[in-house]
């Protein structure tokens, strides 16, 4: 019956009142800190932060101070570079050597970087030219690469492999360190392995499970720049050959920045141990890559690493500044603090 | 019951009709058939199928159309195509940044959050409508022959219906048959107008003789009406009977969907409209989308970004394009030809990045800005309702936000426009004094009552505040406080009539009747006045004993009787007995008076007003009252109720109280006896009801109200029955109501009135000082005047009381013409109105009445408050000068040392001339004494700094001083005022005021004038009122805000904030309203930052790839860091933050100030949050930058860390930004760090060869190994926030703001703060108070008249009041009147008298309730000016009135008002409007 619902509807109303909740949340009287910007806060917290800084500075400072770097620029651009010729000149398989002397102990272990300076690797157009299917050994892949590799991806109608920009650009100079002893060229053995990520080397990229490698690569081309095909990449190793070769690796992992520098080998045995000892040393480039097109720059980088990277006193110094301006503008607070409202009343 | 939205009900009721009919043949009535008379309801056949049935449907979608048009209505919404533009700009492989579907994802989830929000309102919608379409109702049904109880969706047009006492009416139904005698239904319509009082309704007239029970069977009639339309007040149409005969139908045959059923036991009616198509759900309007102020600046900000967005956008471009230039032929190793193998130009490459770009840097549009917004606002929202201080006990109800958009606007206010009745009252109208035949009765024992009250209150105020249990104000309050309860305005919805809601609502409301709390009921009388009263009723009774004729009466006891007899009878109170409310209390009188002349007489007219009387009565706009219009219209319809007389046996124990005398009730029903408790008197408006208290407390009680009789009790005299000949209602352009009734006693037709003082007394009859009578008649006027005058200025509301005797020929040539005048084709209104002034005049004064409207509790410290607030307050109010006045003194609006500005012109010249004139004024008195900070600095004793202070962002009005200065104008003056070529003389005047009060201003002037100030001084305002008479103000507002109480809840339907009562204001405004501004002002300043310095990062990248559109973030990061990374933390603080507490804000309402000048969010503060951000990403991109220089380090090897910071800084940036920190902000920012490297961790774990192209498998894993990656994270974040730290913290600390000395004040433990509040005064920052540039004047201008002779400045200036300051005011009115003279010389016909007693200025027209003001046309059509001086002194009477076409017309002489013909009568009583 309509009447008794109404009755029943009446009862509620009663009964069910619009009071609100009284709780601390729907009252909006939850605890709160309130951070009070008082200058009895301010100014130790300005200064204490400071000084921690400064520590940390300083730490930094003296760490990136024992790092030795040693960086010999091998264009050729000017004329009494070794590589002038190399530079100038088409001829294939170019070699020059570059000879240089360390003064003092390189410690050990020794990084032998290359470095390109105007190199866009992050060109957001390169960066995308690659196929990460076909680089995890994908044979599906191979015989039809992604868009993305466009317009390194087929090679009249011939599916390039590994495609994209990134890979056909691969840096392809070749290094020989020779320590000079005594008017004698050893050969300082370099080390090879390690030298990408692991996760690359291990997960991210992988050759197709075909037995010899080079099967794998039938009915495909090697990238256009390349002079030999993936799977002979590294005559020397089977292991480091096709997608999960180191060079090929630490190329594919683009840099950040124009200027940058890719780890080439690391110098590991044992009579390197210690480091590069002072001496003559001479570096036998084969010179292949064309940078002056662009006005880029290549160039070779020796150095050791600390706990924190390569050298760089950058950070160092950026904490000292950081902490010494908090201590600088506490003082600052102190004086006007000191000069309009000391001591606060109330 | 002007309804003010009509419009946009209109402009949706053809689109329903739309959907709902594919009529055939679209013609412009509906015709409704029986459904009985057909075979199947359903059939084809039906004459009645294409009519929409009763199943209502409000919900938007169903399953198949949401998705298309949820989807349609949210791409109306610009953001949202402009992101979904991006998008699919990823789709384009030239220009594809992110992968595509992935760039889609913040789009597809913005929208899919809006969708889920509008698909669940949309299923509460579609719940409520089940419950409503599965309500139950009796339907004929042919089969059974019987009343069969179905569904209301069942029901169709065409079906009968039978309702019984207390039902719902599921849809509109034409009242074929009532239970009630008189053929009477009455119904409760508060869900529609809101309006609580009873309305009858009437059956057709053709079933009217029906005395069996109706039956459908029979019914074989066809009706023929309007089409649906949501006009509540007109139903037209007729039946047509198989023989032929048509009989009108009025409204007052029309039941409405969602009225109750009151009074009447069962009533049968024939469905008319039903669903969709009944005027309750045409007059259904959605809630109102507003768009905030600091939306609206935010938009400009919006436009700011994209503007920004464009220029790197285009740099970026350009700097690509050179960048491909500079290799020229020489193609780099790592360049990538296009896909043809060929270059791309670098022009080509150029336009392509720019595209490329605008994805890249898309997030610095905010896509989640919007959304965050809007969940803000919702959690702003369900704060306000949540709190207890805005809930009120009494009623039950707390704050609702109907507008769910505007919550910050609260704390920008700077006007607020305040209606007086209902909103700073409380419309409870008390009875406090009377004047009667020149005496006057101070009814002292009632005043101290009253005061009682008071204390009572503020005592349960207190007690309440602490604990909310308390023992009532027993017996006596027990019953009020039952009515508050129930009359609760539930916060649900009111937007669908019909809904749940309102159905329990209103079946809630009906139990009790409105105006009578015992406050407003138990009148003391005056010992000396009831004496009278004894004495003069236990002599007619001795006289009626021995046949005396009452003219022997001493005049002064008749007066006092007749007096008596006219508060009780003339009105349109109805009486209800308590145990069964709203069952109308019948008395019957089973002797019927013999048949005399002048029921004969007036048998004569019936039939001709049978038929004629009723159309007009149903179609007059005049008539607002429906039970007027069913008067005279059923004068005698039914036999039983034919005249009646008294009973000469009626017992005579009338000293007893009342009724002990228990009549027969009508319908068998127990009979009520005195141990029921008393009768309860249901009127349209709190005065009515109080003078009918004030009546009983004399022992003379309305009893009953019939249509054709009135019952009375009096002491001594036992029960009379007044035939009640004619009700003339009232409206507000006669400003009173009469009767016509002819005296049981006497035998005489008298008409009594009751009206505005200003009304009646020109409408008193001339008198003729020769006699003895005339000349003590004549004092009595001159006294009663002098008493009016005594109450206006104690605030009272008054009411003049006359009657008049008229002999039977009379009222027969009267009836007559009326009859003619309602049967009238053209003009019927016009002539119905010169008919109501024929009977008016002449009138004999009998007293006069004072009645209380009280203020609300708090209303003078919420003005004082809200006034420290900087904000202007202005009250807008329809009460006469007097009282208005008299309360803005009580409320403190108005104080006494300060000085009173009042404006009174006749004329438009004169108005222009005041304003002049005051504007020199002000200018005089206040620029040259600003100089010595007395006049502006003396402000109340918490100075944080000057209310207006010139730094004001928000217009010119900053410029304005506002001075210690009082403007009072009236509505007349308004009306010019307000014409275009003195507003701007006006606001220069007003706005340099500190309170604004404008008297007897209509409904349209009131909008007018929130209108004025809105659009000219630009600023926010925000319109408080609480009738049908606010709404239109209400809408026009910046800011409505509705009182919740007792006139109706229009009000609260056009508002976007309903409150329980004024005081509650308070906090809205202060504390509310400051918070949600500052929470969401800085929440929107932190998303502007946020994304401006997340892309910043990536912009500063381009110049190092090549303006390439290269990304070192992942695409991952960059799409959800808004999303989801960044995103919590900023909405908790965006809801919660507090940056001073409620206590402080309340405490020092100067901190309001920073709200109204957007001090939390300016213009620059946009720009300074730019440079902020730019500062930040520079910092946050080159401190990873050098660290990793030179270095082999990948792409997103660095990328990561960046990411990394940025969202460091910015989360510790919003900890600056954070005032309050709840273990709520601290569990959000441990969230958003922790979701953002587990995000992290597991993106970059889970697939090594997808994600192209950054491909970021094991980077994060790396990092976290890398001391680098920590060392960054330390030092960047703090290096970027150094500066805005180091500002904030010198700027707090230094030079802090009153908002920062009020979070200082918060810290302080409670004792101390309180000391230093009660201290005084609090030194911050500069004490600035820059001298005020003055007003820039229009330039005075002499006042001409068209024909260029200068007018007469028909004007009065009054700076007279009580208390006020010494010299000042005398120095105006020097100057003003220098001004008058001035004037004067040029022209003799000069009305002016200055030195005219303050007391017995009246020359405007007499009070109007507000809630009668509501169906006030237009009175701003003022083409003829009056003047009328009063007749102290002299009983001359000057006039001037002055139309366009004559000019100035100066009537000397005596010109009493009744010898004046009837146009010009009419025409200056509307103009005196």
């Amino acid at each position: 019956m309509l009447a008794d619902s109404v009755e029943t509807m009446v009862k509620d109303e009663q009964e069910s009142s619009n009071r609100p909740d009284n709780t601390a949340f729907t009252q909006q009287r939850l605890p709160a800190w309130q951070p009070m910007l008082s200058a009895g806060i301010v100014i130790p917290g300005f200064v204490l932060i400071g000084l921690a800084f400064i520590g940390i500075g300083v730490a930094l400072f003296v760490t990136s101070q024992g790092i030795q770097v040693l960086e010999i620029d091998y264009t050729g651009v000017e004329q009494k570079s070794p590589c002038f010729r190399c530079a100038n000149s088409n001829e294939k398989n170019c070699v020059c050597n570059l000879e240089f002397s360390i003064d003092r102990l390189l410690k050990g272990p020794v990084f032998f970087y290359y470095g390109l300076t105007n190199y866009f690797q992050n060109y957001r157009r390169y960066g995308v030219s690659k196929d990460d299917n076909q680089l995890s050994g994908d044979l599906d892949y191979f015989q039809s690469p992604s868009d993305t590799c466009s317009p390194y991806e087929y090679d009249n109608n011939v599916p390039i492999v590994p495609c994209g920009s990134i890979a056909n650009s691969m840096f392809n100079d070749t290094f020989k360190l020779y320590q000079t002893v005594n008017g004698v060229k050893k050969q300082v053995p370099l080390d090879g392995k390690g030298i990408a990520w692991w996760s690359d080397y291990n997960i991210k990229y992988r050759n197709p499970s075909v037995t010899p490698l080079k099967n794998a690569f039938n009915g495909t081309v090697k990238p256009i720049f390349w002079s030999k095909p993936a799977y002979e990449l590294d005559p020397t190793d089977s292991t480091n050959n096709g997608f999960i070769n180191q060079d090929f690796l630490v190329w594919m992992r683009r840099a950040a920045l124009p200027d940058f520098r890719k780890l080439y080998r690391r110098i590991t045995h044992e009579d390197y141990k210690e480091g590069l000892p002072a001496g003559n040393y001479s570096l036998e480039i084969s010179y292949n890559y064309p940078v002056l097109s662009f006005d880029g720059r290549k160039k070779v980088v020796f150095s050791n690493v600390s706990w924190m990277g390569g050298k760089n006193e950058f950070l160092g110094i950026a904490y000292l500044v950081i902490g010494s301006l908090c201590v600088f503008m506490s003082i600052v607070m102190l004086i006007v603090y000191a000069k309009f409202k000391f001591p606060e009343e109330d | 019951m002007a309804r003010e939205g009509e419009d946009a009900g209109m402009a949706k009721a053809p689109k329903r009709k739309r959907q709902k009919k594919r009529k055939p043949k679209e013609n412009k009535t509906r015709t409704v058939h029986a459904n009985v008379l057909h075979d199947c309801a359903k059939g084809d056949e039906n004459p009645n199928r294409h009519y929409a049935n009763n199943e209502i449907k409000t919900t938007k979608y169903t399953v198949l159309s949401f998705l298309p048009k949820n989807l349609f209505e949210q791409f109306h919404r610009f953001a949202n195509v402009y992101f979904v533009f991006i998008a699919l700009l990823n789709f384009v492989p030239v220009v594809n940044t992110f992968q595509p579907e992935l760039a889609l994802t913040p789009v597809i989830f913005i929208l899919s959050v809006t969708a889920i929000k509008d698909l669940w309102e949309d299923y509460r919608r579609h719940r409520s409508d089940k419950e409503i379409n599965h309500m139950d109702c009796l339907v004929y049904s042919r089969g059974e022959k019987r009343y069969v109880e179905k569904y209301w969706k069942e029901v169709r047009v065409g079906d009968f219906i039978r309702l019984r006492c207390n039902e719902i009416l599921p849809a509109d139904v034409l009242l074929l048959s009532s239970s009630d005698p008189d053929r009477l239904c009455h119904i409760e319509t508060a869900t529609l107008d809101g309006e609580t009082n009873l309305k009858q309704r009437q059956v057709v007239r053709s079933f009217f003789d029906l005395d069996c029970e109706f039956d459908p069977l029979k019914y074989n009639s066809i009706i023929e009406c309007e089409k649906p339309n949501n006009d509540l007040n007109r139903f037209r149409g007729y039946i047509i009977h198989r023989s032929g005969r048509r009989d009108a139908l009025y409204k007052e045959n029309l039941l409405l969907r969602g009225c109750t059923i009151r009074n009447t036991e069962e009533a049968v009616g024939i469905v008319i409209y039903a669903g969709h198509e009944t005027k309750a759900m045409l007059n259904n309007n959605g809630p109102r989308y507003k768009r905030s102020k600091l939306e609206r600046q935010m938009n400009v900000d919006v436009f700011w970004c994209v503007i920004i967005l464009l220029v790197m956008c285009l740099f970026a471009a350009a700097g690509h394009g050179l960048w491909m230039f500079q290799y020229g032929d020489k193609r780099p190793v790592f360049d990538v030809l296009s896909p043809e193998g060929t270059d791309l130009s670098p022009i080509m490459s150029a336009i392509y990045l720019f595209l490329t770009m605008i994805i890249v840097l898309q997030v610095l549009i905010p896509i989640s800005l919007f959304v965050s917004i809007e969940i803000v606002k919702i959690c702003q929202v369900y704060f306000i309702h949540q709190d207890m201080d805005l809930y009120d006990e009494e009623t039950d109800s707390h704050l609702q936000c109907r507008a769910l958009n505007i919550t910050e606007d609260l704390g920008q206010m700077q006007y607020i426009f305040s209606d007086k009745t209902g909103t700073l009252t409380d419309n409870k109208m008390v009875f406090r004094r009377c004047t009667v035949a020149g005496v006057e009765y101070s009814h002292d024992a009632n005043a101290k009552r009253l005061a009682m009250y008071q204390e009572m209150d503020s005592e349960e105020e207190d007690c309440m505040s602490h604990g909310g249990t308390l023992p009532r104000r027993d017996s006596v309050t027990s019953h009020q406080s039952a009515r508050v309860v129930l009359r609760s305005h539930s916060t649900k919805s009111h937007r669908r009539t019909g809904s749940r809601a309102e159905a329990k609502r209103a079946s809630i409301l009906s139990k009790h009747t409105a105006f009578s709390s015992p406050m407003e009921k138990d009148i003391t009388p005056d010992p000396q006045l009831l004496d009278k009263v004894n004495e003069c009723s236990s002599q007619m009774d001795f006289m009626r004993f021995h046949s005396q004729p009452m003219s022997q009466l001493p005049s002064d006891l008749s007066d006092i009787i007749d007096f008596f007899i006219a508060l009780t009878v003339c009105n349109t109170v109805v009486v209800s007995s308590p145990n069964q409310p709203r069952h109308k209390v019948r008395m019957r009188f089973e002797l019927k008076s013999p048949v005399k002349t002048i029921e004969d007489f007036i048998k004569r007219f019936t039939p001709s007003r049978l038929t004629s009387g009723s159309n007009s009565s149903s179609s007059s706009s005049l008539n607002r009252s429906s039970n007027k219009g069913c008067s005279s219209l059923l004068s005698s319809p039914s036999a039983e109720s034919t005249l009646t007389k008294l009973n000469e046996e009626t017992p005579p124990g009338g000293l007893e109280p009342g009724f002990s005398a228990a009549p027969p009730c009508y319908d068998g029903r127990p009979s009520w006896s005195p141990e029921d408790g008393e009768l309860r008197y249901e009127a349209e408006s709190p005065d009515e009801a109080a003078l009918v208290y004030a009546a009983r407390a004399y022992k003379c009680s309305l009893v009953g109200r019939l249509p054709d009789h009135v019952t009375v009790e009096l002491p001594h005299l036992g029960r009379l029955s007044f035939e009640l000949l004619h009700t003339l209602g009232f409206d507000s352009t006669r400003k009173r109501m009469s009767v016509v009734v002819r005296h049981p006693l006497t035998d005489q037709i008298t008409v009594y009135t009751k009206g505005a003082d200003s009304v009646i007394m020109e409408l008193i009859k001339p008198l003729d000082t020769g006699n003895s009578k005339g000349r003590r008649q004549k004092k009595i006027v001159c006294r009663t005047q002098n008493y009016l005058n005594l109450y206006a200025a104690d605030g009272l509301r008054t009411l003049c009381i006359a009657k008049k005797v008229m002999s039977k020929e009379e009222y027969a040539c009267w009836l007559q013409r009326h009859l003619e005048a309602e049967t009238a084709i053209q003009g019927r209104e016009e002539l119905l109105f010169q008919s109501a002034l024929r009977l008016e005049t002449n009138l004999h004064l009998l007293g006069a009445t004072g009645i209380e409207d009280r203020l609300q509790d708090g209303v003078p410290e919420t003005i004082a408050s809200l006034r420290r607030a900087g904000l202007q307050i202005w009250v807008l109010t329809g009460d006469k000068q007097e009282t208005a006045v008299n309360i803005a003194y009580a409320c403190k609006l108005l104080e006494p040392d300060e000085e009173i500005l009042t404006l009174n012109a006749d004329s438009h010249e004169a108005c222009a001339l005041l304003l002049e004139e005051s504007l020199h004024y002000i200018q005089a008195k206040f620029f040259c004494s600003s100089g010595d900070q007395s006049a502006t600095a003396d402000f109340p004793p918490f100075e944080i700094y000057p209310p207006a202070s010139p730094s004001s962002s928000s217009s010119h009005a900053a410029h304005f001083l506002v001075h210690r200065l009082g403007l009072v104008i009236d509505g007349r003056t308004l009306a010019y005022a307000l014409d275009k070529s003195l507003e701007d003389k006006f606001l220069a005047v007003a706005r340099s005021c500190r309170s604004v009060l404008c008297c007897r201003s209509t409904p349209l002037q009131k909008s007018m004038v929130v209108k004025l100030v809105r659009n000219k001084l630009r600023v926010m305002t925000l319109a408080i009122g609480d009738g049908a008479n606010d709404v239109s103000m209400i809408q026009v507002a910046d800011v409505g805000v509705g009182i919740s109480g007792q006139e109706g809840m229009q009000a609260v339907m056009a508002s976007d904030f309903a409150l329980p009562r004024f005081r509650y204001l308070q906090k809205l405004l202060l504390v509310h309203g400051h918070w949600c501004y500052s929470r969401l002002a800085n929440m929107i300043l932190y998303f502007f930052y946020k994304n401006a310095m997340f892309v910043a990062l990536i912009f500063w990248y381009q110049f190092y790839c090549g303006f390439s559109g290269s990304a070192m973030i992942d695409q991952w990061y960059l799409i959800f860091f808004n999303l989801m990374f960044s995103a919590f933390p900023q909405l908790i603080t965006g809801t919660l933050d507090k940056d001073v507490s409620a206590e402080t804000l309340q405490q020092l309402p100067h901190l309001y100030v920073n709200g109204q000048n957007s001090e939390e969010y300016k213009p620059y503060m946009f720009w300074m949050n730019m440079i902020d951000s730019f500062y930040q990403s520079l910092v946050c991109f080159f401190i990873p930058y050098f660290a990793y220089a030179d270095s082999d380090v990948d792409l997103f090897t660095w990328g990561t860390p960046i990411t990394t910071i940025a969202l460091f800084t910015i989360l510790l940036h919003l900890g600056i930004e954070t005032k309050t920190w709840t273990w709520i902000n601290w569990l959000s920012i441990a969230f958003s760090v922790a979701l953002f490297f587990s995000v992290a961790l597991l993106y970059n774990a889970s697939c090594p060869t997808c994600y192209s192209p950054s491909n970021p498998y094991w980077t994060m894993q790396r990092l976290l190994q890398d001391p680098l990656f920590y060392l960054l994270c330390t030092i960047t974040p703090v290096a970027a926030l150094l500066p805005r730290y180091f500002y904030r913290a010198c700027q707090s600390t230094l030079f802090p703001n009153p908002v920062q000395v009020g979070r200082q004040l918060d810290k302080l433990p409670a004792d101390t703060r309180r000391n230093i509040l009660s201290l005084g005064r609090l030194k911050t920052g500069s004490p600035l108070s820059p001298a005020p540039p003055f007003l820039p004047l229009a330039k005075l201008s002499p006042a001409k008249d068209p024909r260029g002779t200068p007018r007469a400045p028909v004007s009065q200036t009054d700076e007279e009041h009580g208390g006020g300051g010494p010299a000042a005011p005398a120095r105006s009115r020097e100057r003003l009147s220098n001004v008058y003279s001035s004037v004067s010389t040029e022209t003799d016909t000069l009305p002016y008298t200055k030195d005219a007693p303050p007391l017995t200025d009246w020359e405007a027209p007499g009070q109007s309730p507000p809630g009668w003001t509501a169906s006030t046309p237009l009175a701003a059509r003022a083409d003829g000016v009056q003047l009328s001086l009063p007749p102290v002194g002299a009983p001359q009477c000057v006039k001037y009135r002055r139309s366009p076409q004559e000019g100035l017309v100066s009537e000397h002489g005596v010109h009493p008002p009744a010898h004046r013909t009837a146009p010009a009568a009419e025409q200056s009583l509307y103009t005196a409007l």
